[in-house]
């Protein structure tokens, strides 16, 4: 296979994996005004709560998933309710807050797992290759793309068909006047925040297989997300999908064809992109 | 004797450091309409910031039918039955029409005798809403933005509603429109605050008026008794 089909399989997968990070990164962006800067942890933390339960506890992949889905959703809620809640209105000091708490995580972690990396291995009825018009494609990858593709559609009804994501959007469009009108925006706060650490956490445990866990996964991941964010727009759906599959593209390609380079080749659609157009492809607001 | 719908009670409040409001008082009885004049920056919209909770007061008090709302959170007191069509009309741009009305529904307080406000009805009211009910509402011209704005305010079945110059921006016929509409609704029995630069807008529409200078209170009083002061008004509203 050639290099390109390969580095694009990659790229696909990567931005599937990077959509489920950066949707709820870009929601709690676009409705509590920060960037919320644990994210990249709460897809570390889900990677390796989903490799002890896989490893240690022999429970089955997706089940796995699940559940440290859940536990990152609590862990965020608790986050949420217990220190951002109290700082509110103060945005520098909850990003601050968010990123002390991506630090202690951090060092949790390293206590608790140790600083080896630990591999994952791809759950048995998705190991080998399928011929997808004339490509072989890995199925795992091929699974991790529909997942993200599928969660993608189950959002955007969320969010475009439900009162709940009218309520959600409104809140971001203006929270003030979403308060006014009787939207209790700080329940929304918990709900989107919660969502989002659910998303990470389980798109940490997917992605285990592919990427592994090891230390350093949290602040590999969170640039990621802030430049998805950046091009597509805070709070926009579609722009973290679109942004996703650009960043997953110019991140392997950039690896493979620029290495010296690759932060840079990453970084630079960001800068312009806020030089040029600050509220991202599909953005409101300039975050 | 039965409370008043609103009552601002010796408010004091401030922007930082700079004090906007210097003991205001006034009271909304039922089913009328309250005037609220005064020049740029007498402090019209900050009282309205007030009664609906966007700014906490440092002093005074606030009470929806008799209930203390002070300090209260805008979601508590739109709960309480008071909604507000803000200045700049603030319609959420990216949500359509529909969903403007829709996120704001409240089912009515009971005891109500007045049929209750549904989408239905909102669109009754304002048709030009129901032709563009799937646009987004930040498509909308200026003068459907404000009926969007008065809709999304009614959808929440209040018992105050507080409007913050709502004729601001729009065509004359546009305005007459707006004004007809309000009139229908003091007819229905709700009890309104009109905020307004336009003295001859409110002295044809108001039961009561209060004039606000430099954030004080300068004249209060009954429209039949305050219109044939001319002079007096050209004192705190410049000239009309």
């Amino acid at each position: 296979m050639n290099l390109t089909v390969v580095l694009a399989i990659n790229s696909v997968t990567l931005g599937g994996l990077l959509f489920l990070l950066s949707a709820g990164f870009s929601l709690i962006f676009g409705l509590m005004r920060i960037p919320n800067l644990t994210h990249g942890s709460l897809f570390m933390l889900g990677a390796y709560l989903g490799a002890t339960f896989v490893i240690w506890f022999k429970l089955d992949f997706w089940l796995a998933a699940t559940l440290s889905a859940l536990l990152v959703a609590l862990f965020g809620g608790i986050v949420e309710r217990f220190l951002l809640r109290q700082l509110a209105g103060q945005q520098q000091a909850q990003v601050l807050v968010t990123l002390g708490i991506a630090f202690m995580i951090a060092d949790v972690c390293l206590m608790v797992w140790t600083g080896d990396p630990i591999a994952v291995e791809t759950p048995q009825w998705l190991v080998g290759t399928t011929n997808l018009l004339g490509v072989v494609f890995p199925v795992y990858r091929l699974a991790v793309i529909l997942i993200a593709v599928a969660i993608a559609v189950v959002l955007w009804l969320l969010l475009e068909r439900t009162r709940l994501g009218a309520m959600i959007r409104a809140g971001v469009d203006d929270p003030e006047m979403a308060r006014v009108v009787g939207i209790r925006v700080s329940r929304l706060f918990t709900v989107v925040f919660c969502l989002g650490a659910a998303l990470a956490g389980f798109a940490g445990v997917i992605g285990a297989p592919i990427l592994s866990v090891y230390p350093g996964l949290d602040f590999d991941m969170l640039p990621l997300a802030l430049v998805i964010v950046i091009l597509g727009g805070t709070g926009s759906l579609l722009g973290s999908f679109l942004g996703s599959f650009i960043v997953g593209f110019i991140y392997n390609f950039g690896q493979a064809l620029l290495p010296e380079l690759a932060y840079f080749v990453l970084f630079l659609p960001m800068l312009l992109m806020l030089l040029l157009r600050p509220q991202g492809l599909f953005g409101r607001h300039v975050p | 004797m039965a409370n008043d719908a609103l009552e601002i009670d010796a408010v004091e409040a401030f922007y930082g450091d700079s004090h906007v409001l210097h003991g205001v008082s006034f009271a909304l009885a039922e089913a009328r309409l309250l005037g609220l004049l005064g020049r740029n920056g007498a402090g019209k919209t900050t009282c309205m910031n007030v009664a609906m909770g966007i700014l906490s007061p440092r002093g005074g008090r606030v009470a929806v039918y008799g209930a203390d709302v002070t300090g209260q959170p805008p979601e508590s007191i739109a709960a309480q039955g008071v909604a507000l069509v803000p200045q700049g009309r603030r319609i959420f741009r990216s949500l359509s029409v529909r969903e403007n009305l829709q996120v704001a529904a409240r089912p009515p307080r009971g005891g109500g005798q007045q049929a209750p406000w549904t989408l239905t009805r909102v669109y009754e009211t304002f048709p030009r809403l129901e032709e563009r009910k799937h646009q987004l509402a930040g498509h909308l011209s200026g003068g459907e933005q404000q009926m969007l704005a008065i809709g999304r305010a009614l959808m929440s079945n209040p018992r105050v509603l507080l409007m913050d110059e709502p004729s601001e921006g729009l065509a004359p016929q546009i305005v007459a429109e707006v004004m007809a509409t309000i009139r229908r609704l003091k007819q229905d029995g709700l009890s309104i605050v009109l905020v307004e630069q336009n003295a001859k807008l409110v002295f044809n529409i108001a039961d009561d008026v209060v004039i606000l200078n430099s954030g004080r209170v300068a004249v209060a009083g009954r429209t039949s008794e305050l219109a044939g002061r001319g002079i007096d008004l050209h004192e705190h509203l410049g000239i009309y």
